[in-house]
């Protein structure tokens, strides 16, 4: 597979490491009532969806930095990538 | 029809004309009193053993294509019952046990080979882990033996003893592992199934479950409606994207696995070797090839077919310890979808949904388990209580703090 760096331009996949489900950039908030449900969710449960995923992956062996990987979990196949931070500060903004 | 060897040489000599089809081809009825998602090994094993042990027969296989075509038949064939936890190796040493009486219990040759499986250890600390992993599979009465390095030359005498980083110290055997012919497994529990009355119906995908005030009664497929009083789902790496069509979220990811086959050789493995500090596994099978794999591919995927880079790293795992493989050509390599729990222990276990019942998070050791995870599920679905040696793979126990965590990393969907 070959991600598309934002700044690197084409890299192969074996350069990063891979974490997961996007989502977990979204830490629950541990003030919250029901934050032990919550954490139990955010580290356990997954969508683990067939088709688009969005995911994390890490170029450990380039700049390290978090990207955030749309990919087809049934084609392999990438549609988006985006630095992390960039969707972190917009998922703020949101908020 | 039984099978014997008489049998077969009578049908050698007569043209081998008599022979009928292992299992009939039923379509569907209404409705069953259990329904199984998924023909592969647990599947198949848990319709066997509902019809064979609990007394239930008007049961349903369902599968979305031919049944074997998932991981049973897509495996590398290990069994072996060398676990550390309380949760997991009465379990795993109940299924051993099973192989062992299976072939005369299905009256099907499955090929059950014990030849041994042997893990090597590369420094003193491992070697203190293996040790008390032995003393443990042996509390719970399977077979363990510690080897030094000596008794580890005088099998496997080709192996890279004085290899400068991962120099072999020794290794922990289980002579009671070994290998199974997997596709036989699917077809003598199949067809063990089938002769007490269990439809199996393939090429019928479920696309989602009835439900009737929040019980399941069925499921929907693209051959129609079948009705049950209990569905049981044995879907391995598909879990997550069926459970979901009934709004569960799962601990557990989909990962891509990878096996490799090399040519036929002359015999020269023993028995099962797996590299300690890398990750790689290697046995010969019968005609000769070197089967073997490694790591998961890593990133979660449901396209039955890995990349490069952990080819390679397969590789370059057996050469790390078997430089002699350089030698030989691969063959072919395949994948298959892997459904990797968090803890890497599986579950079987009902779901908060009535008449819903679970099995699967067996990431890329649930061969070995086939035989237990059908008897096991079997009997939950049939008793509504956990067999005694599957108590602790219940859904919820992230929750309660009770993972069963043998590699002792955390929560972590890349386990075995
Ligand atoms: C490359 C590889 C090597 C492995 N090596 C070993 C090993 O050496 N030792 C070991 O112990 N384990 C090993 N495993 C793991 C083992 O093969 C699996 O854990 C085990 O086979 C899973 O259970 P199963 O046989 O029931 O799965 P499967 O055979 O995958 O059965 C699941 C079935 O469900 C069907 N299905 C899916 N969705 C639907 C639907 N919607 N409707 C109807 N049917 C559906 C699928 O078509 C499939 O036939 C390996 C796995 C792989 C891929």
């Amino acid at each position: 597979m070959i991600i598309n760096h934002p700044h690197l331009g084409p890299r192969d996949a074996q350069e990063f490491v891979y974490l997961g489900d996007a989502s977990l950039m979204d830490r629950p908030d541990w003030q919250d009532e029901n934050a032990a449900d919550n954490f139990h969710d955010y580290l356990y449960l997954r969508d683990n969806p067939d088709g688009e995923h969005r995911e994390l992956w890490y170029h450990e062996q380039g700049d390290r930095s978090w990207l955030v990987v749309t990919r087809n979990t049934l084609t392999h196949e990438i549609t988006r990538v985006e630095l992390a931070r960039d969707v972190a500060i917009a998922m703020r903004r949101r908020k | 029809m039984g099978y014997s060897g008489w049998k077969v040489i009578w049908q050698g000599l007569t043209g081998n004309t008599g022979w009928k089809p292992a299992w009939r081809e039923p379509d569907p009825k209404p409705s069953y009193d259990v329904i199984i998602v998924g023909a592969g090994g647990h599947g198949l094993a848990a319709a066997y053993y509902l019809a064979k042990e609990f007394g239930i027969t008007n049961v349903a296989v369902i599968e979305k294509g031919w049944l074997g075509s998932g991981n049973i038949g897509r495996n590398t064939t290990i069994i072996r019952s060398n676990y550390l936890l309380p949760g997991n190796e009465p379990f795993y040493e109940f299924s051993m046990k099973l192989w062992e009486g299976l072939e005369q219990d299905f009256n099907y040759n499955a090929m059950v080979s014990q030849r041994g499986i042997l893990n090597l250890c590369h420094s003193d600390p491992q070697r203190d882990a293996f040790n008390r992993r032995g003393n443990s599979m042996r509390l719970a009465g399977a077979d363990a033996v510690l080897l030094d390095a000596d008794g580890v030359r005088e099998m496997c005498p080709f192996l890279d003893f004085d290899n400068a980083r991962f120099p072999i110290k020794g290794g922990i055997l289980q002579p009671r592992g070994g290998t199974v012919r997997h596709d036989a497994v699917a077809w003598g529990y199949a067809r063990g199934a089938d002769s007490q009355g269990v439809d199996i119906i393939q090429n019928c995908e479920v696309t989602g479950f009835v439900m009737e005030s929040g019980v399941c009664m069925g499921v929907e497929t693209n051959r129609g409606t079948i009705r049950a009083k209990k569905v049981g789902v044995a879907v391995a790496g598909s879990s997550g994207r069926v459970m979901a069509k009934a709004g569960m979220r799962l601990p557990i990811e989909s990962h891509v696995l990878q096996a490799f086959v090399t040519e036929g050789l002359k015999p020269v493995l023993p028995g099962v070797i797996t590299f300690g500090a890398g990750h790689f596994y290697v046995s010969q099978s019968d005609k000769g090839g070197l089967v073997f794999g490694g790591d998961i591919d890593g990133y979660n995927t449901y396209a039955q077919r890995g990349n490069l880079p952990v080819v390679e790293d397969v590789c370059e795992g057996g050469m790390a310890i078997m430089p002699m493989i350089g030698r030989t050509r691969l063959l072919r390599s395949w994948g298959g979808i892997m459904d990797m729990s968090m803890d890497g222990s599986p579950f079987i276990d009902k779901t908060h949904i009535d008449g819903l019942y679970f099995n699967g998070g067996w990431c890329y050791g649930g061969f070995k388990a086939t035989p237990a995870s059908g008897f096991c599920f079997a009997h939950l679905l049939a008793k509504d209580e956990p067999h005694p040696t599957a108590t602790k793979y219940r859904l919820d126990r992230f929750r309660r703090g009770a993972m069963i965590d043998e590699k002792g990393v955390g929560a972590q969907p890349n386990l075995h």
